[in-house]
Protein backbone atom coordinates (compact mmCIF):
# COMPACT_ATOMS: atom_id res chain seq x y z
CA UNK A 1 0.00 0.00 0.00
CA UNK A 2 2.87 2.35 0.79
CA UNK A 3 3.93 2.02 -2.85
CA UNK A 4 0.58 3.36 -4.01
CA UNK A 5 0.69 6.34 -1.63
CA UNK A 6 4.31 7.07 -2.53
CA UNK A 7 3.23 7.30 -6.16
CA UNK A 8 0.17 9.46 -5.48
CA UNK A 9 1.74 11.86 -2.96
CA UNK A 10 4.91 12.24 -5.02
CA UNK A 11 2.81 12.86 -8.11
CA UNK A 12 0.69 15.48 -6.37
CA UNK A 13 3.77 17.36 -5.13
CA UNK A 14 5.08 17.41 -8.71
CA UNK A 15 1.73 18.69 -10.00
CA UNK A 16 1.90 21.56 -7.50
CA UNK A 17 5.36 22.31 -8.89
CA UNK A 18 4.02 22.21 -12.45
CA UNK A 19 1.23 24.62 -11.52
CA UNK A 20 3.73 27.02 -9.92
CA UNK A 21 5.78 26.90 -13.13
CA UNK A 22 2.91 27.15 -15.63
CA UNK A 23 0.27 29.27 -13.94
CA UNK A 24 2.46 31.55 -11.83
CA UNK A 25 5.28 31.56 -14.43
CA UNK A 26 8.05 30.82 -11.92
CA UNK A 27 11.41 29.58 -13.16
CA UNK A 28 12.39 26.05 -12.02
CA UNK A 29 14.93 27.59 -9.63
CA UNK A 30 12.22 29.72 -8.00
CA UNK A 31 9.90 26.73 -7.80
CA UNK A 32 12.51 24.53 -6.13
CA UNK A 33 13.47 27.27 -3.68
CA UNK A 34 9.81 27.77 -2.77
CA UNK A 35 9.47 24.03 -2.21
CA UNK A 36 12.48 23.79 0.07
CA UNK A 37 11.30 26.72 2.19
CA UNK A 38 7.82 25.23 2.27
CA UNK A 39 9.20 21.86 3.39
CA UNK A 40 11.12 23.59 6.17
CA UNK A 41 7.98 25.40 7.32
CA UNK A 42 5.95 22.17 7.27
CA UNK A 43 8.54 20.45 9.44
CA UNK A 44 8.61 23.45 11.77
CA UNK A 45 4.89 22.91 12.28
CA UNK A 46 5.51 19.20 12.81
CA UNK A 47 3.52 18.14 9.75
CA UNK A 48 6.22 16.61 7.59
CA UNK A 49 7.02 13.58 9.71
CA UNK A 50 3.46 12.22 9.60
CA UNK A 51 3.59 12.66 5.81
CA UNK A 52 6.76 10.53 5.62
CA UNK A 53 5.10 7.85 7.75
CA UNK A 54 2.11 7.95 5.43
CA UNK A 55 3.77 8.19 2.00
CA UNK A 56 7.36 7.00 2.49
CA UNK A 57 9.44 7.94 -0.54
CA UNK A 58 6.54 10.04 -1.84
CA UNK A 59 7.57 12.53 0.83
CA UNK A 60 11.32 11.89 1.08
CA UNK A 61 12.16 12.00 -2.63
CA UNK A 62 10.69 15.42 -3.59
CA UNK A 63 12.95 18.37 -2.79
CA UNK A 64 10.63 19.48 0.05
CA UNK A 65 12.26 16.78 2.18
CA UNK A 66 15.50 18.73 1.93
CA UNK A 67 13.97 21.60 3.92
CA UNK A 68 12.46 19.06 6.27
CA UNK A 69 15.75 17.35 7.06
CA UNK A 70 17.57 20.68 7.49
CA UNK A 71 15.10 21.69 10.21
CA UNK A 72 15.21 18.18 11.63
CA UNK A 73 18.99 18.17 12.04
CA UNK A 74 18.95 21.66 13.52
CA UNK A 75 16.22 20.78 16.01
CA UNK A 76 17.82 17.50 17.11
CA UNK A 77 21.04 19.31 17.98
CA UNK A 78 19.18 22.30 19.46
CA UNK A 79 17.51 20.05 21.99
CA UNK A 80 20.95 19.12 23.32
CA UNK A 81 22.92 22.33 23.01
CA UNK A 82 20.35 25.11 22.76
CA UNK A 83 20.64 27.86 20.14
CA UNK A 84 24.22 26.95 19.15
CA UNK A 85 22.91 23.54 18.13
CA UNK A 86 20.78 25.16 15.44
CA UNK A 87 23.95 26.07 13.53
CA UNK A 88 26.03 22.99 14.32
CA UNK A 89 23.29 20.46 13.60
CA UNK A 90 21.95 22.01 10.40
CA UNK A 91 23.50 19.51 7.96
CA UNK A 92 23.41 16.51 10.26
CA UNK A 93 20.56 14.76 8.45
CA UNK A 94 20.89 16.32 5.00
CA UNK A 95 24.53 15.48 4.49
CA UNK A 96 23.81 12.46 2.26
CA UNK A 97 21.97 14.44 -0.42
CA UNK A 98 24.55 17.19 -0.70
CA UNK A 99 27.60 14.96 -0.43
CA UNK A 100 26.11 12.55 -2.98
CA UNK A 101 25.45 15.47 -5.34
CA UNK A 102 29.03 16.75 -4.99
CA UNK A 103 30.69 13.33 -5.23
CA UNK A 104 28.67 12.15 -8.21
CA UNK A 105 28.98 15.59 -9.80
CA UNK A 106 32.76 15.32 -9.82
CA UNK A 107 32.67 11.69 -10.94
CA UNK A 108 30.22 12.63 -13.67
CA UNK A 109 32.48 15.44 -14.83
CA UNK A 110 35.38 12.98 -14.97
CA UNK A 111 33.46 10.33 -16.86
CA UNK A 112 31.29 12.24 -19.30
CA UNK A 113 31.91 14.85 -21.93
CA UNK A 114 29.44 17.71 -22.47
CA UNK A 115 26.94 17.07 -25.28
CA UNK A 116 25.80 19.48 -27.95
CA UNK B 1 8.68 52.18 -12.31
CA UNK B 2 6.77 49.96 -14.70
CA UNK B 3 4.69 52.94 -15.81
CA UNK B 4 7.77 54.97 -16.70
CA UNK B 5 9.10 52.06 -18.68
CA UNK B 6 5.86 51.88 -20.65
CA UNK B 7 5.91 55.57 -21.50
CA UNK B 8 9.35 55.36 -22.97
CA UNK B 9 8.37 52.65 -25.43
CA UNK B 10 8.16 53.53 -29.10
CA UNK B 11 4.98 52.66 -31.03
CA UNK B 12 6.91 49.91 -32.79
CA UNK B 13 7.78 48.41 -29.49
CA UNK B 14 4.20 48.35 -28.22
CA UNK B 15 3.08 46.85 -31.49
CA UNK B 16 5.77 44.21 -31.22
CA UNK B 17 4.67 43.35 -27.71
CA UNK B 18 1.05 43.00 -28.79
CA UNK B 19 2.06 40.60 -31.55
CA UNK B 20 4.35 38.73 -29.19
CA UNK B 21 1.58 38.28 -26.67
CA UNK B 22 -0.80 37.11 -29.36
CA UNK B 23 1.64 34.59 -30.81
CA UNK B 24 2.82 33.27 -27.47
CA UNK B 25 2.24 29.54 -27.30
CA UNK B 26 -0.42 28.72 -24.73
CA UNK B 27 0.94 26.24 -22.27
CA UNK B 28 -1.18 23.09 -22.10
CA UNK B 29 -1.47 23.23 -18.33
CA UNK B 30 -3.72 20.20 -17.76
CA UNK B 31 -1.65 17.99 -20.03
CA UNK B 32 1.57 19.16 -18.35
CA UNK B 33 0.11 18.44 -14.94
CA UNK B 34 -0.86 14.90 -15.91
CA UNK B 35 2.64 14.25 -17.29
CA UNK B 36 4.21 15.74 -14.17
CA UNK B 37 1.97 13.60 -11.98
CA UNK B 38 2.91 10.33 -13.64
CA UNK B 39 6.62 10.97 -14.05
CA UNK B 40 6.93 12.44 -10.54
CA UNK B 41 4.89 9.61 -9.10
CA UNK B 42 7.00 7.06 -10.92
CA UNK B 43 10.24 8.55 -9.60
CA UNK B 44 8.83 8.44 -6.06
CA UNK B 45 7.69 4.86 -6.64
CA UNK B 46 11.23 3.89 -7.67
CA UNK B 47 12.41 5.72 -4.55
CA UNK B 48 10.00 3.67 -2.47
CA UNK B 49 11.34 0.44 -3.95
CA UNK B 50 14.89 1.54 -3.05
CA UNK B 51 13.72 2.59 0.45
CA UNK B 52 12.09 -0.79 1.03
CA UNK B 53 15.30 -2.45 -0.12
CA UNK B 54 17.32 -0.48 2.44
CA UNK B 55 14.82 -1.17 5.22
CA UNK B 56 14.89 -4.92 4.68
CA UNK B 57 18.55 -5.53 3.88
CA UNK B 58 20.44 -2.80 5.75
CA UNK B 59 18.31 -2.27 8.88
CA UNK B 60 17.27 1.30 8.25
CA UNK B 61 13.98 2.60 9.64
CA UNK B 62 11.21 4.31 7.70
CA UNK B 63 12.51 7.71 8.85
CA UNK B 64 16.23 7.15 8.24
CA UNK B 65 15.98 5.20 4.98
CA UNK B 66 15.36 8.48 3.16
CA UNK B 67 19.07 9.35 3.23
CA UNK B 68 20.58 6.36 1.42
CA UNK B 69 17.61 6.46 -0.96
CA UNK B 70 18.42 10.05 -1.92
CA UNK B 71 22.08 9.16 -2.47
CA UNK B 72 21.15 6.17 -4.65
CA UNK B 73 18.71 8.22 -6.69
CA UNK B 74 21.34 10.91 -7.27
CA UNK B 75 23.71 8.19 -8.47
CA UNK B 76 21.13 6.98 -10.98
CA UNK B 77 20.60 10.60 -12.01
CA UNK B 78 24.32 10.94 -12.70
CA UNK B 79 24.18 8.07 -15.17
CA UNK B 80 21.03 9.39 -16.85
CA UNK B 81 22.45 12.92 -17.05
CA UNK B 82 25.78 11.71 -18.37
CA UNK B 83 24.18 9.73 -21.17
CA UNK B 84 21.94 12.68 -22.04
CA UNK B 85 18.70 10.90 -21.18
CA UNK B 86 17.67 13.17 -18.33
CA UNK B 87 17.21 16.17 -20.61
CA UNK B 88 14.73 14.20 -22.66
CA UNK B 89 12.77 13.12 -19.59
CA UNK B 90 12.87 16.71 -18.37
CA UNK B 91 11.48 18.09 -21.62
CA UNK B 92 8.64 15.60 -21.49
CA UNK B 93 7.67 15.90 -17.87
CA UNK B 94 8.52 19.43 -16.72
CA UNK B 95 8.15 19.64 -12.97
CA UNK B 96 7.71 15.87 -12.73
CA UNK B 97 11.46 15.40 -13.01
CA UNK B 98 12.50 18.77 -11.56
CA UNK B 99 10.80 18.59 -8.17
CA UNK B 100 12.14 15.21 -6.97
CA UNK B 101 15.73 15.08 -5.71
CA UNK B 102 16.69 13.88 -9.19
CA UNK B 103 16.14 17.45 -10.42
CA UNK B 104 18.50 18.77 -7.77
CA UNK B 105 21.07 16.10 -8.66
CA UNK B 106 20.66 16.77 -12.35
CA UNK B 107 21.24 20.51 -11.96
CA UNK B 108 24.46 19.88 -10.00
CA UNK B 109 25.79 17.15 -12.27
CA UNK B 110 24.87 18.79 -15.56
CA UNK B 111 26.59 22.05 -14.54
CA UNK B 112 29.63 20.03 -13.50
CA UNK B 113 29.79 18.25 -16.85
CA UNK B 114 29.00 21.37 -18.84
CA UNK B 115 31.81 23.44 -17.34
CA UNK B 116 34.50 20.80 -17.40
CA UNK B 117 36.12 22.42 -20.45
CA UNK B 118 36.93 25.44 -18.25
CA UNK B 119 39.06 23.26 -16.00
CA UNK B 120 38.36 21.32 -12.86
CA UNK B 121 38.87 24.07 -10.30
CA UNK B 122 37.35 27.13 -11.94
CA UNK B 123 35.00 25.20 -14.21
CA UNK B 124 33.62 22.17 -12.38
CA UNK B 125 34.29 23.34 -8.84
CA UNK B 126 33.07 26.89 -9.23
CA UNK B 127 30.00 26.23 -11.35
CA UNK B 128 28.68 23.05 -9.80
CA UNK B 129 26.17 24.78 -7.55
CA UNK B 130 25.27 27.55 -9.96
CA UNK B 131 21.71 26.25 -10.35
CA UNK B 132 21.33 24.29 -7.12
CA UNK B 133 22.89 27.01 -4.98
CA UNK B 134 19.69 29.01 -4.32
CA UNK B 135 17.97 25.84 -3.10
CA UNK B 136 20.67 25.22 -0.51
CA UNK B 137 21.05 28.88 0.47
CA UNK B 138 17.38 29.56 1.13
CA UNK B 139 16.74 26.09 2.50
CA UNK B 140 19.44 26.60 5.10
CA UNK B 141 18.36 30.12 5.90
CA UNK B 142 14.70 29.18 6.26
CA UNK B 143 15.62 26.17 8.37
CA UNK B 144 17.79 28.42 10.55
CA UNK B 145 14.98 30.92 11.18
CA UNK B 146 12.41 28.19 11.82
CA UNK B 147 14.68 26.21 14.14
CA UNK B 148 15.58 29.37 16.11
CA UNK B 149 11.91 30.28 16.56
CA UNK B 150 11.02 26.73 17.54
CA UNK B 151 13.90 26.44 19.99
CA UNK B 152 13.00 29.72 21.66
CA UNK B 153 9.36 28.70 21.91
CA UNK B 154 10.27 25.32 23.36
CA UNK B 155 13.04 26.33 25.74
CA UNK B 156 11.81 29.61 27.15
CA UNK B 157 8.10 29.66 26.63
CA UNK B 158 7.72 26.06 27.68
CA UNK B 159 5.57 24.96 24.76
Amino acid sequence: MIFFWAFVVGGIICVIGQILMDVFKLTPAHTLTTFVVFGAILDGLGLYEPLIDFAGAGATVPITSFGNSLVHGAMAEAEEHGLIGVVTGMFEVTSSGISAAIIFGVIGALLFKPKG
Amino acid sequence: MAKEKNQRKSPDETQYQAIQQEKEIKRPIIQNCIKAFFVGGLICLIGQVITTFYIYFFDFTEQTAGNPTVATIIFITMLLTGFGLYDKIGQFSGAGSAVPVTGFGNSVISSAIEHRTEGFILGVGANMFKLAGPVIVYGVFAAFVIAIIKTILMKWMGL
